[in-house]
């Protein structure tokens, strides 16, 4: 992480494809960086919140992504220099705000990071958020490695300010949260002031200000052809030519190594994807027969290529275009080189790279031998108490009730980890939302109780809203906040409850019960780990009509660790009796929680002392009080 | 600078919270240092602990590489957790990659609910030593020992096994750099015990098998 501020021009240091962006920043200068945190993005802002002191940034947090996005570029309106990062739901969020600041215009150097991730390795969706770019008029770079991660954040800026637009730079995860070789720059001296000019308005002369837009894009293409992102490497004259950008260059470059295919087939890579340096793409293609574009999720590339080639038909002639509609690229799932290699052998007849198939059967032979390894909450996490105690509530009621999921570490909660409790999933906000419609839906003769779970950074986000309209419409829906202190998911982020600022100093707390008590609802504040008496208000909140809030409150077991020592658990396994007791092995089967193991050898409980972090509710939970704290008297 | 096998492809197996990222980045970041490109790929984010970690890592000479190994072209597999070191086998092993093993067993949470058995560890290990050319076992804490640097340790057994082009010196000042003054003297001693585990100086380590190429 010291690398990020290193002020040694020309040294080669590891970067994290996000601390290259972050790097890139700084090196344009940047001012003013506000985000909410988010899977494969959350590095961009947290680098630059860590070094905000050294190079003058202002660094926030911000309650959800299109506040982030208005609040940076309020800092480009006022003549500084600004970057808004998030993954690609946020996006989403952003969208409305996307699509107005595009016709009213930007002043200072305004960066708009979307970072998307392919394969939803960490995420509830698969997006392909290049779309936006097109969609909203806007221009748009996708760095293909480290270094152009850091050189193209630092030139988005300079096209940004030369526009008048924000400018999107699309990452992924491959890129965002890998790392490789980043020769760093310059750090510039800066002596911005802020100050407010001007009239930014979107809405007064509409159509005329869609037709600046739409010059302001002819300028870009101009600006993008001689762009040293765009580029071609092969033989002069290659009838194939492969057309990639963003992770499909080095995927390419590897996949036509490894194939021999270095004097036949030509690589034409492109980091300016919206608009098309349509020039500098008809000049490259002016002897080629066929093309294949590699580009990962959507065929975005693939589709704008076409239609140029359709319009440059008589210059350039038929090509064949291969890629995602032609079967040769899957548009979805995150691309690798194997993914490159096939298509390619089957496209040029080629005979195939093949592994030894009996070695594959023998390897795969010894996967059926070991067991699988499902994420699961963290020893000591207050999730599985809460859902646990929900799981345990809704049987007691008898009434088919079910749970309405978000997005957070619980959203595991769907599966095994969380006693398959959660039964939907889709965006931020949407448990509580989708537990309003089902709240009033009685006429009908539905009768199951509805548990909305959500949280605390997500209450903040997106929630609100739909507590509101749960209240005025005196919707039957119990949300259960499981308020763990932070944004646990990406790495424990402060948030508006949380008391910190993105720099780590005090900052005012806004308290989620005040929320609740301000709507007009009904709200209860309970620890999880008090199980009994968790399980109890749950039921009891479920035997009553219209909108009510249940928090559970306990920190997230990794924040807590960071702050003290915890107690270290054993179990007694004299007091443990084993099979014998009835409970069915309660700790290690049922309540699943991975610090407490089956001793195959004493057939007793036994904790391991590895994984435990000591929070103790298996102690709670224990019918024979056999789970002890070390030292404490027995 | 050439490398004998280029891109040199190293994976680097475990389960959230041992220490799976911050493994890679010592052994990546002393690559740079040795003047190679390198390219670390992780797979993490939904990882919370006790999901499965791996990080792809590539050395070349020439180019910077993609950030993922192809199926079948891992050179050195370093598990941190024996059935994690086994189930990558199947789509990256090949009968010449070599491994680097800790024996000791994380739970997965279907062993722990009774659902799955977690087989016996020494079978585990002779399976891997089936399918690849060699299997080093580390076992980089011993009972009552924090497991808190066990990855340095097996990070310190790589580099002494001379498996990487990467001098030793490459790797401590990569420790330097990346860990806090306060934790820099008990990873480098970690690293260390490490470098004499892969030197045969210490006598937790135990080679069980080396398997002739043909």
């Amino acid at each position: 992480m010291v690398t990020i501020e290193l002020n040694q021009p020309g040294k080669t240091v590891l970067m994290m494809g996000d601390e290259a962006i972050a790097r890139g920043a700084i090196e344009a200068g940047v001012d003013f960086c506000a985000s909410y945190p988010g899977t494969p993005a959350t590095e961009i802002p947290e680098s630059l919140a860590r070094v905000a002191d050294r190079f003058n940034i202002y660094a926030e947090w911000s309650t959800n992504e299109i506040v982030a996005f208005e609040a940076a570029t309020a800092a480009s309106l006022a003549g500084l220099r600004a970057l808004v990062a998030m993954k690609q739901n946020g996006v989403n969020v952003c969208s409305d705000f996307l699509m107005t600041v595009n016709l009213a215009g930007t002043n200072g150097g305004l960066v708009f990071v979307a970072a998307d991730d392919p394969s939803a390795i960490s995420s509830s969706n698969e997006q392909d958020s290049r779309s936006y770019a097109r969609y909203a008029d806007l221009p748009l770079l996708e760095p293909a490695d480290f270094q152009e991660a850091k050189d193209m954040t630092k030139w988005a800026f300079e096209v940004s300010e030369k526009l008048g637009l924000p400018c999107i730079l699309r990452s992924v995860t491959r890129l965002s949260h890998s790392r490789g070789n980043v020769k760093l720059g310059e750090l510039p001296e800066k002596k911005r002031t802020a100050k407010f000019e001007g009239v930014y308005i979107s809405g007064a002369f509409v159509a005329a200000q869609h037709a600046a837009l739409h010059q302001k894009l002819e300028q870009a293409r101009e600006d993008f052809e001689p762009s040293r992102f765009n580029f071609y490497v092969g033989p002069r004259k290659a009838k194939f030519v492969i057309v990639t950008c963003g992770s499909g260059w080095l995927y390419s470059r590897e996949a036509v190594a490894a194939l021999g295919l270095e004097g036949k087939v030509g690589i034409l890579k492109i980091g300016t994807t919206w608009p098309l340096p349509e020039k500098f793409i008809i000049d490259h293609l002016k002897n080629v027969t066929e093309v294949f574009v590699v580009e990962e999720v959507d065929p975005f590339l693939e589709q704008n290529l076409k239609i140029l080639l359709a319009e440059q038909a008589k210059t350039l002639g038929p090509i064949e275009v291969y890629g995602a509609k032609s079967g040769h690229r899957p548009p979805f799932g995150e691309l690798n080189q194997d993914k490159v290699i096939t298509a390619l052998t089957s496209i040029k007849g080629l005979q195939a790279r093949t592994r030894d198939e009996k070695y594959i059967e023998k390897a795969k032979e010894a996967l059926t031998y070991i067991p699988p390894r499902m994420p699961t909450f963290c020893t000591g996490c207050p999730h599985r108490a809460s859902l646990w105690a929900i799981k345990s509530a809704l049987k007691l009621d008898g009434r088919d009730g079910f749970v309405t999921g978000d997005i957070g570490c619980y959203s595991i909660g769907a599966g095994p980890a969380g006693f398959f409790q959660l039964k939907t999933i889709h965006c931020m906000g949407a448990g509580i939302g989708l537990a309003n419609g089902f709240g009033k839906l009685e006429k009908f003769g539905f009768n199951q109780p509805v548990i909305a779970v959500c949280g605390d950074s997500t209450f903040y986000h997106a929630a609100i809203p739909a507590l509101i309209n749960a209240r005025v419409n005196n919707s039957n829906v119990l949300m259960v906040v499981l308020d763990n202190g932070g944004t646990a998911m990406t790495g424990f982020q402060p948030h508006p409850g949380s008391g910190c600022d993105a720099l780590g100093r005090p900052a005012p707390t806004v308290e989620i019960e005040n929320i609740c008590k301000a709507i007009g609802v009904e709200v209860r504040v309970r620890d999880p780990f008090e199980i009994s008496q968790a399980v109890q208000d749950i039921y009891d909140m479920l035997q009553e009509n219209g909108p009510r809030v249940m928090v559970f409150r306990r920190r997230c077991f990794r924040i807590e660790a960071k702050e003290k020592l915890q107690k270290k658990y054993y179990v007694d396994q004299t007091k443990c009796i084993g099979d014998d007791c009835g409970c069915a092995r309660f700790c290690s089967r049922v309540f699943n929680c991975p610090g407490i193991i089956w001793d195959q050898e004493a057939q007793r409980a036994k904790i391991d002392e590895m994984v435990c972090t000591g929070c103790g509710v298996c102690a709670t939970l224990c019918p024979r009080g056999a789970i002890i704290v070390r030292g404490a008297a027995s | 600078m050439t490398l004998e096998k280029d891109p040199l492809n190293l994976i680097i197996a475990g389960v959230g919270g041992q220490g799976n990222i911050l493994a890679s980045q010592i052994v990546a970041t002393a690559g740079i240092k040795e003047g190679l490109y390198v390219t670390v790929g992780e797979t993490y984010g939904a990882s919370q602990r006790g999901g499965p970690v791996m990080s792809h890592i590539r050395f070349s000479a020439r180019a910077q590489c993609g950030p993922l190994i192809p199926e079948g072209e891992a050179d050195i597999i370093v598990g941190l957790e024996p059935i994690e070191a086994l189930r990558i086998i199947g789509d990256f092993g090949n009968p010449k990659t070599r491994v680097i093993v800790s024996p000791r067993p994380i739970y997965p949470i279907w062993v722990l609910s009774g659902q799955a058995k977690y087989p016996p560890v020494e079978e585990v290990l002779q399976k891997l030593g089936e399918l690849v050319a060699e299997v080093r076992v580390v076992k980089a804490i011993q009972e009552g020992e924090t497991g808190l640097v066990a990855n340095v340790v097996i990070v310190g057994d790589l580099a002494g096994s001379g498996m990487l082009p990467i001098a030793l010196q490459n790797f401590e000042d990569s420790i330097r750099e990346i860990f806090a003054p306060k934790d820099l003297a008990l990873n480098l001693q970690a690293f260390r015990k490490g470098v004499e585990l892969a030197r045969g100086k210490a006598v937790a380590s135990t080679p069980i098998k080396t398997r002739k190429r043909k």
